[in-house]
């Protein structure tokens, strides 16, 4: 197409040329590739793993359709329910931690120091590195015998007995929660650091002449100004949390006892660990409601803040 | 900014920023010095007498050595390449011509269009993978390369274009009109006007994609099932952990060399990557 487009207007404009001037052809002509890939491999498979959630599919048996029954069966299976509770929790003791050190990051960061960008670049390591594989080094390092954490902390003084820190479910999970704060801190710090550098100093300095506090400062001007930004950022983490899989799968697999289950890990332990793949795409889709009503918050709110 | 005596500064500054910096690359360092730690030094347990963690006096390439020999990784790892650069090119194509058609063309439901896309954009891929998995399978697609290369563009055209459309956006329309005026057709305006200054804008997409793709684990663990095409992520899970037994030495050399590409890229790029990072969540 770019071929006959660029060498046909040498000499008269060809009708196909003559399409592109419209500019409705062109946004057409521009916009087909992006549409047959998303609709392949996004709409077409949502429709599908809605009538998968129907029926009773399994792998290597052709399924029936059933209705309801793969949600009526899920909702009253207390691994579901503790997915749920545990995907919940998980998104919002991450988001809750992440938001609040990564905005004292960004706060550390925002000034005029040697070394800045090379400490700036080293902080995203933890964000850019392959999920799995920097989860595997924090496994390690809560390896129940041969554990770094715990060797300091023995050495230290602090324990006597070993803390089998994925081994007991309450534990685990919170190993979990710290994985996950410690990959999305920096993606909270630079992305905030960015919102912050865009805040004219001379604010600052206006309200510090009148007399208001460092805290004051920040609370009434740099943290409203800010907002916007922080508020694309939390949604952005939250969906990505939500719909988290890979940290789980590394750490725990979702045990000890099923109890570190997401819905992403359940979903997954269901559809293609025991081939139910009916109840599997039942268990993803009931992340759907969740997500839709995240998404259609962050959609109002971006609109509210274009129309302002 | 900072009032008051040096004290202070390095309480409420420089401290702190240590102890971040610390706890954010220490994960690092664990992976260096467990790949080159003997076996011997590994397996000793946390409260063992003169233990010493942090340094190795014997370093060994004993598990480089057997990541080569004992399992496909130099394959993984041109698996991985191969998929994240085919699958970034893809994205960029798609992503560059339609951000700018939503960024610059006047045509019915732009606004529409516009919106669905950044929807999109949000779907994470533990949504779909079931279903996806059959469809892959029904197009014959499973186990090639290719059902990562046409998928993976899924949750990166959406990320392209958005931040294409914001690029094109902050382009002056004087620029093409100029262009128009004397006489090139708009295609030749849109090629050889705006894309060279939106260059950067191209680059800042391509680096990101690139590391997601790098990322991606869910649909390359369920599409993938041979062990010569597997990437690197889900090659290191599958293949260095046999029943309960973890390889530990090897498993933290396969996660540090895997890292390695997406660190240089990142390294010779960071402020095209970190522009693309703001330039996502600020749309």
């Amino acid at each position: 197409m770019a071929v006959t487009a660029v060498s046909g207007s040498v000499a008269r404009p060809t009708p196909r040329l003559r399409r592109m001037e419209d500019e409705r052809w062109l946004a057409f002509a521009l916009l087909v590739p992006t549409a047959v890939l998303l609709g392949l491999f996004i709409a077409y498979p949502f429709v599908e793993g809605v009538l998968l959630s129907l029926n009773s599919t399994r792998v290597g048996i052709k399924g029936e359709f059933v209705g309801l029954k793969n949600f009526d069966k899920v909702w009253n299976d207390s691994i579901f329910r503790t997915a749920v509770w545990n995907t919940f929790w998980y998104t919002g003791v991450t988001t809750v931690f992440k938001l609040a050190l990564g905005l004292w990051l960004a706060i550390l960061l925002n000034r005029h120091f040697r070394g800045k960008a090379l400490v700036r670049a080293f902080i995203l390591l933890p964000f850019i590195i392959p999920t799995v594989l920097s989860t595997f080094a924090w496994k390690w390092m809560f390896d129940p015998t041969f554990s770094v954490i715990n060797w300091t902390l023995f050495q230290l003084g602090f324990i006597t007995q070993r803390i089998n820190w994925l081994g007991d479910p309450d534990l685990a999970m919170t190993s979990i929660i710290i994985v996950n704060v410690w990959r999305g801190v920096p993606f909270f710090a630079i992305s905030l650091l960015a919102g912050l550098q865009t805040i004219s100093p001379e604010l600052q300095e206006a309200a510090a002449i009148d007399g208001a506090r460092p805290w004051q400062r920040f609370w009434h001007v740099t943290w409203p100004l800010l907002l916007p930004v922080t508020m694309v950022v939390v949604l952005f983490s939250v969906i990505q949390t939500f719909a988290d899989f890979q940290l789980v799968y590394v750490m725990t697999g979702g045990g000890p006892a099923n109890a570190t289950h997401l819905f992403a890990t359940y979903a997954y332990q269901l559809g293609i660990g025991t081939g139910l793949l009916s109840e599997g795409a039942a268990v993803s889709l009931a992340m759907f409601p969740f997500l839709f009503l995240i998404v259609v918050v962050q959609l109002l709110y971006i609109r509210r803040v274009e129309t302002r | 900014m900072i009032e008051g005596a040096a004290w202070r500064k390095w309480v409420f500054y420089n401290i702190p920023l240590i102890l971040f910096v610390f706890v954010l690359l220490f994960p690092f360092y664990w992976m260096i010095i467990t790949t080159f730690r003997p076996d011997g030094e590994l397996y000793r347990p946390w409260n063992a007498a003169n233990y010493q963690p942090f340094w190795t006096n014997n370093p060994t390439f004993d598990h480089i050595l057997y990541l080569f020999e004992e399992t496909s990784f130099g394959r993984w790892m041109l698996n991985t390449m191969f998929i994240a650069a085919v699958s970034t090119v893809i994205s960029l194509f798609c992503g560059v011509l339609a951000g700018y058609a939503l960024a610059r063309l006047n045509f019915p439901f732009a606004g529409g269009l516009g919106t669905v896309i950044f929807v999109t954009y949000l779907v994470p891929q533990t949504l779909l993978f079931i279903p996806l998995a059959e469809i892959i399978r029904n197009f014959q697609l499973g186990d090639t390369p290719w059902s990562l290369i046409l998928t993976y563009p899924t949750f990166l055209i959406p990320f392209c274009t958005w931040l294409m459309m914001g690029y094109f956006k902050a382009i002056p329309k004087e620029l093409e009109e100029c262009a128009r005026i004397d006489g090139a057709s708009r295609w030749k305006a849109m090629v050889y006007i705006i894309l060279p200054v939106a260059v950067p804008g191209i680059l800042s997409a391509g680096i990101f994609a690139f590391t997601l793709s790098w990322n991606e684990f869910i649909y390359a663990l369920v599409f993938l099932s041979s062990p010569d095409q597997k990437t690197v992520p889900v090659g290191v899970t599958s293949e260095l952990i046999r029943g309960d037994v973890f390889f530990w030495g090897p498993l933290m050399a396969g996660a540090l060399l895997g890292s390695i590409p997406v660190a240089i890229v990142y390294s010779f790029f960071v402020e095209h990557y970190v522009s693309g990072l703001t330039g996502s969540v600020k749309g």
